[in-house]
């Protein structure tokens, strides 16, 4: 990351926000809080190793495993755990379906609690203002600019997350997929499917 | 990249951070550290993490953040300092001393070498 202040050019130069993490790091470090190492694996984890696909996993085993989607609906927590997603803040999993006659959509008015284990980290628009006020009063609007139109008839149900609840849409399964395999189905979901603000992807789509 | 991934005002405005895999992730790597730090002092039972969603909403919706979301992890940061400064693991005092000190260690601190505190010249 380049420094873009250049008003007056030092060798080094920490930003006031990189200083202040820098002093929350020694302080804590001193108090014996965290350790460097830990922090690193935290930061390799959340960047590389956890993401979308985890959740695209459970998407598509749900698609193809009545019996796992059942389990899904009644236990999201224990079902998307027993895939190895566990979430590191202790929260609950509810996994929300669509359907003909309802769409889900997720926001966090409060914050921006999201399905970390599962979905990584959240995009930038999860956590603006505009997106966390707007997605409860008026969500057909709000998806008509992600391009996602739906029919009036279509009912939308938004699913405030909290600290204690998180929550997954399960899209609904793209026609013309009967006969892929679970690996070729989770390449059709989303992370903006499993949000709410994207249908899963059809048939051909690519990548 | 997604069909949908939407290019308007929601998704697309320019003071955003965008990161790897058109997913934005972390801008900066000091963004990285302080949202590890959180998750490390919750494993450590040091707040739950409703604590924590309660700190850093407080600092979210405080007048004149930013519309669109810009300065989220500035948000993250202060909720982090004034949650550790309400719990006595430091005070305010001490980590303003110590922001400060960061810097002068770096401006002291000759281009390739690491930065470290004790290059402070004030210490």
């Amino acid at each position: 990351m380049h420094d873009h202040d250049d008003h007056h050019h030092h060798d080094n130069h920490f930003s006031d926000m990189q200083a202040r993490v820098k002093a929350l790091e020694t302080v804590l470090t001193q108090k014996g809080l965290i350790d460097p190492a830990a922090i690193d694996a935290i930061v390799e984890t959340y960047e590389t190793k956890v993401g979308p696909r985890n959740g695209a996993r459970v998407v598509a085993k749900a698609w193809s495993e009545p019996d796992f989607a059942d389990w899904l609906s009644r236990d999201a927590t224990a079902a998307i755990a027993s895939l190895g997603y566990g979430g590191r803040q202790g929260e609950h999993m509810r996994a929300v379906f669509n359907t003909a006659a309802t769409h889900n959509l997720v926001v966090c008015t409060l914050c921006s609690c999201y399905p970390w284990a599962v979905l990584g980290l959240p995009p930038v628009w999860y956590k603006a203002p505009p997106y966390r006020s707007r997605a409860v009063i008026d969500p057909r609007s709000v998806l008509e600019e992600f391009g996602l139109t739906l029919p009036q008839t279509k009912k939308i149900r938004v699913w405030d997350s909290t600290a204690e609840l998180r929550y997954i849409v399960i899209p609904e399964r793209p026609e013309g997929t009967e006969g892929l395999d679970q690996e070729a189905l989770a390449d059709l979901v989303t992370r903006d499917s499993m949000i709410g603000t994207g249908l899963a992807k059809p048939v051909g789509a690519g990548r | 990249m997604n069909a949908h991934e939407p290019s308007n005002l929601l998704a697309g405005s320019p003071e955003l951070p965008k990161s790897v895999e058109g997913d934005p992730v972390f801008a900066e790597p000091w963004q990285a550290e302080a949202f590890a730090m959180t998750v490390r002092l919750h494993e450590k039972g040091v707040f739950s993490w409703s604590e924590w969603a309660e700190a850093l909403s407080r600092e979210l919706y405080q007048p004149g953040r930013c519309a669109d979301g810009s300065d989220y992890f500035d948000c993250w940061v202060a909720a982090l300092s004034r949650l550790v400064t309400e719990l006595s693991i430091t005070s305010e005092a001490q980590l303003d001393h110590l922001t400060r000190s960061w810097q002068r260690a770096a401006e002291a601190t000759p281009h390739g070498q690491p930065i470290l505190l004790e290059n402070d010249p004030a210490l």
